[in-house]
């Protein structure tokens, strides 16, 4: 069998000592510093990117892919503890994820994100095994009419996913499409909206938009309130999720896990899409949908298991087709052509050892994630004990440099 | 029910939607419009901050009919103080280097709490800042200078 053939060369490319050592510092680096409230897995990446090229190309892009699981990871976790999405893909995690954080629920709240995207990660690296071939074709298939039709329904969801009023939630996603608007317009070069300075001509990047919305409109209503976020500091009662929770949690894997694998092979649907859908989803056939922005654990079961999965699934057009399926796989292609290969349908072929190393790798880099992980959610709930009024200025600090660097850097 | 307009979260939402709108077509007037089959760089800003300025309009209205009292409180001193302390953060960058940018943004924002210890806020905001520089120009190697002359 051809497929099984396949994955035993790639485990054995990637357990060497040298390839499993690159893939743990990658995913060891990666969450640490996605774990860093407002830097994301694009902005470690290209951080981190010299230190790969001195390496073989199939132990380099190894260690890339360990640091991007790594940053989204961490990423996930600053969503859930204090409410600040590293990446577009985490930011469905904050609804529910940081109710739970505080209603004492961060533990299970972050095991269940380890867990479920363990789960996606695993099917996402067998789809990639099993599908990447033909599902790339069918991706070539799609046309600016089908990517018109699914951020439509990207944006229509948005207003669907908000909490009671419609109209302003529509409004909002006109805010969003005007905001979009500023910068060089794509087809004749016309500056909209930059007021004369050169900085705005590429566009207000998303992450800056989130960052300033989510994080540092929390700092302002928190500061505002008088209790000081004692709600917060109530005792973490568990660490780990209940079979209750488990129990709810299964059926959102699974749903958010084919979601996010769906999206992830269309090309230019950014991670959020797949998160995003998948939490309107679950809102959608959940018995109580009111429980959904009050620390639903399905709230953060579906997205995180959506966005790991369409990470990983965002590699098959990356691998197979050598397109850029998100800012990230721009940067994994940059490293590749450093490396000197060209990236397209023949590295399937010519450099088999990098193909199945790498999906092979994957799956090891996410079982390490977790091994990592389960022991660390203690620490990062210690997090929170830290005093309101020393937390928000460090926050504030770290958003600077994150968004400083992202909006330099490219 | 008797409500103030100073208070009414719909009237203010639906103001803040005009003024984007408007503001948006206003801008947007100098850039040719084009027809809808040939979009000139002018199409789409307009009919969004018309469409926007409706939007606004409808909750402006909805408001006046039957308002609803903002709820929850928010910090009048943190809405000025922060953005304030980001934007000294960003000049300070360009003039002046790392270390007082940070220390700038650090205590800056410390001071929008009304919970503030001065000396603890001192202190915190040159560890923070000793911390970020060992991490992110010392051990990640992010090119920015610690001090430079502000010019």
């Amino acid at each position: 069998m051809d497929l099984f053939h396949n994955l035993i060369f790639g485990f054995g490319v990637a357990l060497s000592l040298q390839n499993l050592l690159y893939c743990l510092i990658g995913v060891t680096v990666g969450t640490l510093i996605g774990v860093l409230p407002g830097i994301g897995p694009l902005g470690t990446i290209a951080i981190l990117m010299p230190i790969t090229y001195g390496i073989a190309p199939v132990g380099a892009l190894i260690m890339l892919a360990g640091i991007y699981y790594g940053a989204q990871y961490g990423g996930s976790t600053t969503a859930i503890l204090v409410n600040l999405p590293g990446e577009t893909s985490a930011v469905v995690t904050c609804i529910d994820g940081y109710q739970m954080a505080r209603q004492g629920r961060a533990g299970p709240a972050l095991a269940i994100a380890a867990i479920g995207s363990f789960f996606a990660g695993t099917v996402g690296t067998l789809l990639i095994a099993l599908f990447g071939p033909p599902l790339a074709d069918v991706a070539l298939k799609f046309g600016s009419p089908e990517y018109f039709s699914l951020m439509l329904m990207g944006l229509v969801a948005a207003a669907v996913l908000a909490q009671g009023d419609m109209v302003k939630s529509l409004a909002m996603v006109v805010t969003g499409l005007l905001l979009g608007l500023v910068g060089s317009d794509v087809n004749t070069g016309v500056q909209r909206f930059s007021f004369g300075f050169p900085e705005l001509s590429d566009g207000i990047g998303f992450v800056v938009v989130a960052v300033g919305v989510f994080a540092i409109g929390e700092i302002i209503t928190n500061l505002g309130d008088k209790e000081e976020r004692r709600v917060f500091t109530a005792t973490v009662t568990s660490l780990f999720p209940s079979k209750e929770d488990m129990k709810r949690s299964i059926g959102p894997i699974l749903r958010g896990t084919g979601i996010g694998s769906f999206f992830g092979v269309l090309p230019g649907t950014g991670p959020a899409i797949a998160s995003f859908a998948s939490y309107m989803l679950e809102k959608k056939l959940a018995a109580d949908p009111s429980r959904f922005g009050r620390g639903a654990i399905e709230g953060v079961a579906a997205p995180e298991s959506a966005n790991n999965a369409d990470a990983q699934c965002k590699f098959i057009p990356m691998l197979t087709l050598g397109l850029p399926a998100s800012g990230v796989m721009a940067l994994m292609l940059g490293a590749l052509t450093i490396q000197g290969i060209q990236p397209g349908p023949e590295v399937m072929t010519q450099r088999p050892e990098l193909f199945w190393g790498l999906i092979a790798s994957m799956w090891i880099g996410n079982l390490m994630l977790v091994v990592l992980n389960l022991p660390m959610i203690a620490l990062w709930v210690k997090l929170l004990q830290v005093p309101y009024r020393l937390l928000f200025p460090a926050i504030m600090a770290f958003s600077a440099i994150g968004i400083f660097r992202r909006s330099r850097s490219i | 029910m008797n409500l103030k307009l100073s208070n009414n979260k719909d009237v203010w939402a639906g103001m803040m939607l005009i003024a984007i709108g408007a503001a948006a077509m206003v801008i947007a007037r100098s850039y040719p419009f084009g027809t809808a089959l040939r979009m000139g760089p002018g199409y789409f800003p307009i009919i969004l901050g018309a469409l926007l300025t409706l939007f606004g309009l409808f909750i402006l209205a909805r408001g006046l009919r039957r308002g609803e009292a903002i709820a929850g409180s928010s910090s009048l001193r943190a809405l000025i103080i922060l953005p304030l302390s980001l934007v000294l953060f960003g000049v300070l960058m360009e003039h002046g280097g790392f270390v007082p940018a940070m220390i700038v943004l650090i205590f800056g924002s410390a001071t929008a709490s009304t919970d503030l210890k001065l000396l603890e806020a001192l202190l915190f905001s040159v560890a923070l800042t000793a911390l970020s520089v060992a991490v992110f120009v010392w051990g990640l190697g992010l090119p920015y200078p610690l001090i430079t002359d502000f010019n």
